[in-house]
């Protein structure tokens, strides 16, 4: 058989779901939509690139954490595989409520990469293809297929966009810049134009990594150890606890000085960043050493923290000095950190500029408001962190799939989930910078605890169906547990016994005059659910997640209650749906600048009308009273 | 939709002598009860009743009322309502809605009786809608005159306090996300001064509204001049032309007679220094302590200059009192002979120490006299002239008169208490920001500065009562 060398070939392969990208957020929107039980084809650049992390090594951290448990819950992959794959991990804020605590793990980032890519490549409905996607094919404001780099169409019904940093990517540093990816990797410079063409509106973000430095040429003995966790506590809700007791590798602790700083400011007219040669913008949150210098040049001092990027190599990531100064400059400043004064550079520091989409033009299923069964996820979306990109990618995954079920999309609100203030966020406000996950953002942080994220998502992750019967079955039974526990304690009393009364002195703790329940006395800051085990003589033995909860749910119980009366009165507001098909410009009483912003942005619900900003709550009532006359 | 109990004043602030608080939603009955002192339990009565009581506060009585009572489904919103109708002027009726809501209700948003009666199906939609644009209407200018209420220094210690609770609530959420870099030991105790700190300043702002000030609506007005240039008649001139007083109280803590008029719907709350002297008893001798004390307060000054004798040292001390303020001369008895022109007056004003010669030249004069009742419109024009250029506003001295900012007020401290007892119980770090937070949103919702930016419509309050 001979082929036209001008016509488009299509590939009569079918397929119901394409994906663009394979970074965290391409790899949980692939899984979900392969175990859905969809034909679903991952494109990407590179497959040796698969679930690449490019930047920091290490997966969490502060609310990142609260995103992989949440992950996890609804049946993604990235706790699952961070737990096969960490060489160190901390649980952050320990000392702080439980709401804040959060997971942090050290990749060893070949591994990690390898790791996931076996699990796609073994889904059963999941096929990888190594190729550059160049056009988004739509019919009728429909997805009809993509198009590839070769011209080969491949038909499919929906997509999920999961470009990440790829899009026109440009990384620089002092006057060199490149067009490419990150790590060098081929950029995607096509796809841009086909988005543009169909109406998508554009951004232009930035963001910088440091530079990775030869392990041999470290003197540790000038920095701190940092070490892990001495038991360590698994992302995954799945992971047995005993298989994550391994041997952790250190982290290092060392310093910029005066010294470091004069290099840079001495230089500045040689960074991109302040020449004007960067358009793109960049995030506020996770500055480069150069802003660090200039913006808090009051400090004389900044952390660096020396990481390991993996077991079997030598590179170690300089966290906390990413810049896009000029090649010499960066060896100045590096080598006057103590430490660092022989450092041999790996891969130098850069700054990396690419396309990404103002999210507002996505619904809140990530689905595109003016293009039916396009989706997208991650950094694409303006969001920043692998673990931000998972979550979205994970979402809009489901809802492609939701969408080709016939079913209503999931949407987790800001009551649920870390998930639902990202996704809220990202299609309801204006964003001028790579958006990052932050335990501020969340109004119900004492509900959206990392250690109950199961407790919350799962049931949710049963009835989507990635969370198979024999795990949503144990989540009941943790369930009824807690709640009998919690039960018991509040109505076992106990009295003056001398055997309580010595307890509660070893805690310096206010003997007691009459009795009182359990619950009360671990209410008491000093005590705990584990502390009373010796006076609580019908206490039976229960697995320490049971455990947790009933602690945190009777020590914090009136912070818990009075968020739950918060979450109740968002509910009413964000249950008051908003018909697609409303025309804000036939309501009269609307302000100009309420119309023009429901028109852009165009809520689902009441509840997400009223967090956009220039939308008063004059304006809801007036929306409110609309939608009710036309019941 | 929310259902709980909704109060506001629903006559409005204009110096009508009745005011009509109306409250509205399931606890109304109960809350009148704890409230009302009459010859039965309204609770019991039945509806559509008129009943003769007090209201009281604790063991104050606040006011001699007259409540009607109406049930559900026959009411304006189709839910149970009271009407209390007060004898007394603005004060009286404030102090009463605040009573209502220290018992339970809360301010109603602007529209929201509106709202309601539309939402239970008492009112179509064009009726709502209709009310509704009147909302909107008004709102901007409203907002300008809530915010410029609080001019001076309770925005100014509102800001300051505002901009603490966010930098600590900033610190420690940084300390959150960033735990390595950040370290909090020992912050608690500090944070702790401060929360002290700023509940003292914000029960020093809720107490100005409790000291029994009587504070009024209205530019502050302070009548100055020699004894015996006219002050008094022009003040009877003034009251009795528009004969539109609306309250005569003797002042309980200011030893001042203060009387508010009416002037082409300006509303001037009227200090008569001449007053001060006559408790006093001193004759002759300017109380030149005691008037520097109101004219500090005033927004606007009456100097009041007898054009019929020369000017003299009492004279002199009292333009040292107007460097820097407000002023409109009155040359008055211009149906005598003339001893002091404005030319001799400029000249005089010029050679005080500190007067902008800038200011002296714009200082508005005018030839009256109280006695014939002329030049008084001229003083009418020139207050109108001012006040709409923005020369003059309302309260630059502010108490906290207003309802909705006393509640906030009260919200933001109980929220400072509660990161107070945080701290105490050695709860966790976190735990602190959420009650900051709450603090910083109630404050903001008086300064139109919140987060959401909305409750700038609660500030509306005052235009959307009723219908």
């Amino acid at each position: 058989m001979k082929y036209s060398a001008n016509s488009v070939w299509e590939n009569s392969d079918e397929y119901d779901i394409a994906i663009v990208g394979a970074g965290h957020a391409g790899c949980e929107a692939a899984l979900a939509c392969a175990r859905l039980g969809f034909r679903t084809l991952l494109f990407t650049i590179s497959v040796d690139s698969i679930a690449l992390m490019p930047c920091n090594p290490n997966i969490g951290g502060s609310s990142k954490g609260h995103l992989v448990r949440e992950i996890d819950a609804l049946g993604g992959e990235m706790g699952k595989v961070i737990d096969q794959t960490f060489i160190q991990s901390k649980m952050l804020n320990q000392s702080k409520g439980p709401a804040v605590h959060s997971l942090r793990a050290q990749a060893d980032k070949a591994n990690y990469t390898r790791t996931m890519r076996k699990v796609l490549e073994n889904q059963e409905n999941l096929e990888i293809r190594q190729m550059e996607v160049t056009d988004i094919l739509t019919e009728n404001s429909k997805i009809t297929g993509v198009k590839t780099y070769s011209g080969t169409v491949y038909p499919c019904r929906a997509v999920v966009l999961c470009t990440g940093t790829y899009l026109k990517a440009r990384c620089i540093y002092g006057d060199i810049s490149s067009n490419t990816g990150p790590n060098g990797l081929q950029a995607a410079n096509h796809l841009t134009d086909s988005l543009k063409a169909l109406g998508i509106k554009m951004y232009r973000f930035k963001t910088g990594t440091p530079a990775r430095i030869d392990k041999r040429s470290i003197d540790f003995d000038k920095m701190e150890e940092q070490k892990g966790d001495k038991v360590v506590v698994p992302f995954s809700f799945t992971t047995n606890p005993e298989d994550v007791q391994i041997d952790q590798v250190s982290c290092w602790l060392t310093y910029t000085n005066p010294k470091t700083h004069e290099i840079i400011k001495n230089n500045l007219d040689r960074s991109p960043l302040y020449s004007g040669k960067i358009e793109g913008t960049g995030p506020r949150y996770c500055p480069s050493i150069e802003d660090k210098v200039v913006k808090f040049s009051d400090k004389d001092r900044h952390q660096v923290f020396i990481e390991p990027e993996g077991l079997d190599t030598n590179e170690m990531y300089v966290g906390g000095m990413s810049s896009s100064l000029p090649e010499d400059v960066q060896y100045a400043m590096y080598r006057s950190v103590p430490g660092l004064e022989h450092a041999k550079i790996v891969r130098n520091a850069y700054a990396i500029e690419y396309d990404c989409i103002d999210a507002r033009q996505l619904k809140s299923t990530l689905e595109f408001k003016n293009i039916e069964g396009l989706f997208s996820g991650g950094q694409f979306n303006g969001s920043s962190g692998y673990e931000e990109a998972a979550a979205q990618g994970l979402i809009a995954g489901i809802n492609a799939a939701r969408k080709l079920q016939g079913k209503e999309g999931i949407i987790i609100d800001r009551s649920q989930g870390y998930i639902g203030v990202l996704i809220d966020d990202l299609v309801t406000k204006e964003s001028h910078e790579p958006y990052r996950m932050m335990t501020s953002r969340a109004e119900y942080r004492l509900l959206l605890r990392q250690d109950n994220a199961d407790l919350r998502l799962t049931k949710l992750g049963h009835e989507i169906g990635l969370i198979d019967d024999a795990r949503y079955k144990r989540l009941l039974e943790k369930e009824k547990l807690i709640a009998d526990e919690i039960e018991r304690e509040e109505h076992t009393n106990v009295g003056t016994a001398k055997e309580v009364q010595d307890l509660l002195e070893r805690y310096h703790s206010t003997p007691l005059t009459s009795g009182i329940s359990l619950g009360d006395l671990i209410r008491r800051p000093e005590l705990s659910y584990d502390a009373l085990a010796p006076i609580d003589k019908e206490r039976k033995e229960l697995p320490a997640d049971v455990a947790e909860q009933v602690n945190i749910n009777i020590k914090y119980e009136g912070y818990i209650k009075r968020q739950e009366r918060q979450v109740e009165q968002f509910k009413k507001l964000e249950k008051k749906m908003i018909p697609e098909s409303i025309d804000y410009n036939e309501i009269q009483s609307l302000r100009i600048e309420a119309k023009q912003k429901l028109s852009q942005i165009r809520p689902a619900s009441i509840g997400q009308a009223s967090r956009i900003s220039g939308v008063s709550p004059a304006d809801i009532s007036v929306l409110l009273v609309y939608l009710e006359s036309r019941r | 939709m929310k259902k709980d109990t909704i109060a506001a004043i629903s006559t409005g602030m204009t110096n009508s002598g009745i005011g009509i608080v109306r409250i509205c939603g399931e606890e109304a009955f109960q809350i009148i009860d704890k409230i009302y002192k009459g010859k039965e339990i309204l609770s019991q009565a039945a509806t559509h009743t008129i009943h003769y009581g007090h209201i009281v506060d604790g063991k104050e009585t606040i006011d001699e009322v007259l409540v009607m009572l109406m049930r559900a489904p026959r009411t304006f919103t189709g839910e149970d309502t009271v009407e209390i109708n007060c004898h007394g002027g603005t004060y009286v009726v404030k102090r009463v809605l605040e009573t209502v809501i220290k018992n339970g209700a809360r301010p109603a948003e602007p529209g929201e009786f509106t709202k309601r009666a539309f939402l239970n199906g008492k009112m179509d939609l064009s009726q709502a809608e209709a009310v509704i644009d009147v909302i909107h209407s008004k709102s901007e200018y409203a907002l300008q005159s809530s915010i410029s209420q609080l001019k001076g220094n309770v925005k100014k210690k509102i800001k300051t306090i505002r901009e603490s609770i966010i930098y600590h609530t900033a610190f420690i959420e940084t300390a959150l996300d960033d735990p390595e870099h950040i370290d909090l030991t020992g912050y608690a105790d500090q944070l702790r001064s401060v929360a002290v700190e700023l509940s003292k300043e914000l029960e020093r702002l809720i107490q100005s509204s409790d000291s029994g000030r009587i504070i009024k609506d209205g530019i502050q007005t302070v009548i100055i001049g020699k004894p015996n240039a006219g002050k008094s008649s022009l003040l009877n001139v003034l009251a009795g032309k528009e004969r539109a007083i609306v309250t005569d109280i003797e002042g309980t803590t200011r030893d001042v007679l203060e009387e508010q008029i009416s002037l082409n719907g300006l509303t001037l709350n009227m200090i008569d220094t001449a007053g001060i002297r006559q408790t006093e008893d001193i004759i002759e001798k300017i109380g030149v302590d005691k008037a520097k004390e109101y004219v500090d307060k005033a927004d606007l000054i009456l100097y009041v200059v007898d054009s019929s004798r020369v000017l003299d040292d009492n004279d002199r001390e009292i333009m040292e009192l107007l460097v820097g303020r407000k002023t409109i001369i009155l040359l008055n008895k211009s149906d005598l002979q003339t001893a002091t022109t404005k030319e001799s007056l400029r000249e005089a004003l010029q050679n005080v120490s500190g007067m902008q010669k800038e200011d002296v030249c714009k200082m508005p004069m005018i030839d009256i006299s109280a006695k014939e009742e002329h030049g008084l419109d001229e003083l009418e024009n020139i207050l109108q002239e001012m006040f709409l250029k923005g020369e003059v506003s309302f309260n630059e001295e502010i108490y906290i008169t207003n309802v909705r900012h006393k509640s906030a007020l009260i919200e933001a401290n109980n929220s400072l208490k509660k990161v107070i007892d945080s701290i105490d119980m050695q709860m966790p770090e976190d735990f602190f920001s959420i009650d900051l937070l709450d603090a910083y949103e109630a404050l903001g919702s008086i300064t139109g500065e919140t987060i959401g930016e909305d409750l700038v419509n609660e500030i509306f309050s005052k235009f959307c009562m009723g219908k």
